[in-house]
């Protein structure tokens, strides 16, 4: 019998056309090569060029007044602040209508992929009249047609519509908005204690139905430790309960929070659009668990909800998670085209910077940075969770 | 078959339609089965075999006739339907495994969620099962990970493990190489030598012959014809299973 | 009950089902009002139905303006529809700033395009006259368009838009990116480290970013790549970021083919003794290509649905070119929903044929696959 024993040392290279490795080397070099030589083709004519119009160039701009009014920010702003914080507020907004977006357009889209398989007639046909329709219209049209709804076809404020302290107008949307104190912030504080206390519940709660096979009531539980200990938290920071509310003032809506039409658009167009795109991918993860799955679990004494928790979500959630947050990066990607209708997040900031300064080059790429880091960390999110969640194969 | 004791499983003119296009698919079915009898149930494809035995556990639903199983009428009785469904296993062609679940956990599955045993207690029972069928080293590994043979084993464990009354086999080594077949009819002699009431959609001979107290052919929904495996494969009577037989004895 | 002998077996006829309702009553019986949950959905879907529905016809068709009258346009405002709009401007929308007199060349061009396109969808025509054909059409093509010889005028390519513009940069793009992503698939799965990284580092990059920064780079920054006195073409500066944008991810498209391939095609190849180009061309790429044939459809879906963002640098395909339409002009200036519901029905019509279409080929190899 022969002891394994460990590999030899490599010998030595040989850069031969004939030889397989020699020829991998050859390719590689003349690759590298050609590649550095565009770029540094690029450079020379792209630095000639900019010489020769009187293009300058660096990033010290940045510190330079903006000089322009920005319409919506969540950060205080003056006329002489700087791009840089022209360049956070556009970053700001973005995320503002990114987050809210994401969130509206996963129950919309959830509710109407499930509503594809519903037993009622007319609901599974609107649902794919839905998702055919907004699909196939591109979503640089759809903003276009909701910017005009929320500008022109909306009410002028004269004559505004309003429900109890809500108002909605071509000025935008106006709602009560709690006077942000102390008692607030504890009671956030108090719900993310709640989301700890809720977590440890559910683990011993598990480990009681390892021991006993009872079963307690994880989520209503759950939930009351967390809306409980945000109410304990604002109740310690005195119970604040001032809104400030919205009211009409004689151009514009007073106190109150607000948010301009332009961002009612954009929000609009994006959940409506995303959602039909996510309810394709909820409704295919739902398709994709195989019938003899429901069977089984059925055969084995399992109840519908039993069987949808354990069998058929697990799989299913395997197959739409990842294509899912790909739609939710697309919906990042295309709050970009808010440079269209006035809404000034990065891009639009970056537009007025680009016709201002003429340094194309440094605001595109601050822009580009931007929005690979946020695609980069998505990614490396999605990689981890395939890993972890890949249903183990020979 | 003693006559004094209840019949387990009774098909009393018992008839299924297809909703979808209407066939008749199931046609008068009157059959008792026995406590403890091993059954082998063959026939063409597109007989109703599958069909039948689905009906047992409330897989299936039929429009006319009585199927009562261990007491119980298989009916709208959602219950009821529970209730037989804990009494009776089934294994699959496609051995629908839960391929997120490890084998041990697939296997404590139903005993932990629908019989609330505690979990150790189920493990320890699991990993009996598992010795059973031969597999227990496989315990941690995912389902997509072991050969057919295996999976197929795996699936026996799983269905054991319900305590059943009764376990139904739909064609259970159809979707496996042949070199596995043997394993996993080992098993299921196993199991017909400890007494299990079973019912085998299959076209298995050697494993009928070995093991089955009765054969049923069936044919175009039908009852054709129903014997001991000796009179029914040395003397068919009925043409239609000569027919067949000499089908699938032929290769 | 113990064994049954073939003189007891007598055969049963196929009876018709019990009680077996068909005819629309049990339909909606079971469809729409099963149970008490469902045919409330039912009741308060259909009133929701019935009052959107007749709130949409009054605006649309009974109180709506067919012609061009601008005053009866202008008096039905907020109850009617303007549909004179479609009348007035119409052609302006479809065509963009195409000369009027010269308005045959870009219909008769995009009708050649696009029966080439779809004689190449339909696997009958694939022999090798079809890239023949392809460079005549392509020829074809941008002669007409640009005129300049032959007795034609010429018409500069920022005048083109509308409708053919959006057609042709679809097209073209596409039938660039498509060899473009091959490479880059191929690239990404290659053994060879410097070439991976160099195709996966690109497809990323692409990836990351919204398409309109790729526009905003290729229309800024091209130019400035040139060398000293070269000029660039708009329409080729945005050609060059569509193809750069749509290859990116084509490329990932072809990869997946690719990776779904079994690794034993390859094997066997090189126990034939094919080279690696041999191999790719004959026997990996028919059949991975084969395999992604719905997705590149997608992706091509996806393409004619992004033109309409070249707009933000200036090149009035059919969006921009309503906004040029309309923008310029006060007196139509109010009605731009209805001229947006025109060109939202254009691009429904065209996208939804096209979806269909992918569908019936996924279809159709789907049954050549099943045993």
């Amino acid at each position: 019998m022969i002891e394994a024993r460990p590999q030899p040392a490599r010998k030595r290279r040989s850069i031969s056309w004939r030889s397989r490795e020699g020829r991998s080397v050859i390719y590689q070099v003349v690759a590298i090569l050609s590649v550095i030589g565009a770029i540094a083709l690029l450079v020379r004519n792209t630095l000639a060029n900019m010489r020769e119009r009187g293009i300058q160039s660096g990033y010290d701009f940045l510190n330079q007044p903006f000089g322009f009014d920005v319409s919506e920010t969540l950060i205080p702003y003056e006329i002489t602040s700087t791009y840089w914080t022209a360049f956070a507020i556009g970053m700001a907004n973005t995320l503002k209508v990114a987050v809210v977006g994401i969130i509206l357009a996963t129950i919309v889209g959830t509710l109407v992929g499930v509503g594809r398989y519903s037993a009622n007639w007319l609901v599974r046909k609107l649902c794919y009249a839905y998702v055919e329709f907004f699909r196939n219209v591109p979503i640089y049209l759809q903003l276009l047609i909701w910017y005009i709804v929320f500008t022109e076809v909306l009410p002028s404020y004269d004559e505004l519509w309003q429900i109890g302290h809500f108002y909605l107008s071509k000025n935008g949307f106006s709602f009560p908005w709690p006077v942000w104190l102390l008692g607030q912030n504890l009671a956030m504080a108090g719900g993310l204690l709640g989301v700890v206390a809720a977590w440890l519940y559910a683990r011993r709660s598990r480990r009681l139905f390892d021991q006993t096979g009872q079963q307690r009531p994880v989520a209503l539980v759950g939930l009351a430790l967390i809306v409980g200990m945000a109410i304990v938290g604002w109740l310690a920071g005195g119970a604040p309960n001032e809104l400030s509310l919205p009211v009409r003032g004689t151009f514009q809506i007073e106190n109150g929070a607000s948010v301009t039409p332009e961002y009612l658009a954009l929000l609009i167009g994006l959940v409506l659009y995303t959602a039909a795109f996510i309810a394709e991918i909820v409704r295919s993860g739902i398709a994709s668990v195989s019938l003899g799955q429901h069977e089984a679990a059925a055969s084995l004494g399992l109840t519908k909800r039993q069987s949808m928790r354990l069998v058929v979500l697990p799989q299913a959630l395997r197959v739409i998670i990842p294509p899912l947050t790909s739609q939710y990066l697309n919906l990042t990607k295309n709050s970009s085209l808010a440079v269209a209708i006035g809404y000034p997040e990065l891009v639009s900031i970056a537009n007025t910077t680009l016709n201002q300064t003429g340094r194309a080059i440094e605001a595109l790429s601050i822009v580009m940075l931007v929005y690979l880091t946020l695609s980069l960390i998505t990614s490396a999110l999605m990689n981890w969770f395939n890993a972890r969640a890949a249903i183990q194969e020979r | 078959m003693s006559a004094q004791e209840a019949p387990i499983i009774r098909f009393d003119k018992v008839n299924k339609w297809y909703a979808s296009n209407g066939y008749h698919v199931l046609r008068d079915i009157n059959l008792d089965f026995a406590k403890g009898e091993k059954v082998v149930i063959c026939g063409p494809s597109g007989s109703g075999k599958s069909t039948l035995i689905r009906c047992v556990n409330a897989l299936e639903e039929y429009q006319e006739g009585q199927l009562t199983v261990d007491g119980t009428v298989v009916g709208d009785d959602l219950k009821g339907i529970d209730r037989v469904r804990r009494e009776v296993g089934m294994v699959f062609q496609q051995f629908n495994l839960f391929p997120h679940l490890t084998v041990l956990e697939n296997l404590i599955l139903s005993p932990t969620w629908v019989a609330r045993t505690p979990r150790n207690e189920a493990i320890d029972k699991a990993m009996a099962q598992l010795e059973r069928v031969r597999i227990a080293e496989h315990a941690h590994k995912y389902p997509l990970q072991l050969s057919g043979g295996q999976q197929q084993r795996v699936a026996i464990a799983r269905a054991l493990c319900l305590k059943p009354k009764i376990m139904l086999f739909d064609e259970p080594t159809s979707a496996l190489d042949p070199e596995m077949i043997k394993e996993v009819l080992d098993v299921m002699i196993g199991l017909a030598d400890q007494g299990m009431t079973m019912l085998c959609v299959t076209h298995e001979m050697g494993f009928a012959k070995a093991v089955a107290d009765r054969v049923i052919f069936m044919d175009q929904g039908q009852v054709v014809e129903q014997n001991t495996p000796e009179e029914f494969f040395n003397h068919p009577q009925n043409e239609r299973s000569q027919d067949f037989l000499s089908k699938i004895l032929g290769h | 009950m113990s064994s049954t002998n073939s003189s007891q077996f007598q055969p049963i006829t196929a009876r018709p089902m019990p009680g077996r309702r068909t005819g629309i009553v049990a339909w909606l019986r079971a469809n729409l009002f099963s149970g008490p949950i469902n045919s409330l959905m039912t009741l308060a879907t259909v009133a929701l139905l019935a009052w959107s529905i007749s709130h949409a016809f009054d605006w649309a068709v009974a109180r709506a303006v067919f012609g061009a009258h601008l005053e009866a346009c202008n008096n039905a405002r907020g109850l009617g529809a303007c549909w004179g709009v479609i009348a007035e401007k119409g052609r302006l929308i479809v065509m963009g700033r195409y000369p009027d007199t010269e308005h045959w060349r870009p219909v008769i061009a995009t009708t050649l395009m696009l029966l080439v396109v779809g004689a190449s969808c339909m696997p009958r025509f694939w022999n090798r006259w079809l890239p023949l054909a392809w460079l005549v059409m392509l020829a074809v093509y941008f002669t007409l368009m640009k005129g300049g010889m032959l007795g034609l005028t010429e018409v500069p390519t920022d005048q083109w838009g509308g409708l053919p513009l959006t057609v042709m940069l679809t097209v073209i793009s596409m039938t660039l990116a498509f060899p473009l992503s091959i490479f880059v698939a191929l690239g990404r799965r290659s053994t060879m480290p410097a070439i991976r990284t160099i195709c996966t580092l690109y497809v990323e990059l692409i990836r990351g970013v919204p398409l309109i920064t790729v526009l905003f780079m290729a229309s800024f920054m091209l130019p400035l790549f040139m060398p000293h006195g070269v000029t660039i073409d708009v329409l080729i500066r945005v050609i060059v970021g569509i193809t750069l944008f749509s290859a990116a991810y084509m490329a990932e498209v072809v990869r997946g083919g690719l990776q779904a391939l079994p690794k034993g095609q390859t094997e066997a190849a090189a126990t034939l003794g094919l080279t690696y180009w041999q191999t790719q061309r004959k026997i990996v790429l028919p059949q991975a290509l084969a395999m992604v044939v719905p997705s590149l459809m997608n992706t091509f879906i996806g393409m004619f649905k992004d033109t309409s963002l070249v707009t933000i640098v200036s090149l009035y395909e059919l969006t921009g070119a309503l906004s040029l339409a309309l923008n310029s002009d006060a007196d139509w200036r109010p009605f731009k929903i209805e001229a947006y519901l025109f060109i939202t029905l254009i691009y429904f019509v065209f996208c939804f044929a096209m979806s269909r279409y992918s569908l019936w080929v996924e279809a159709r190899t789907a049954v050549s696959k099943v045993r």
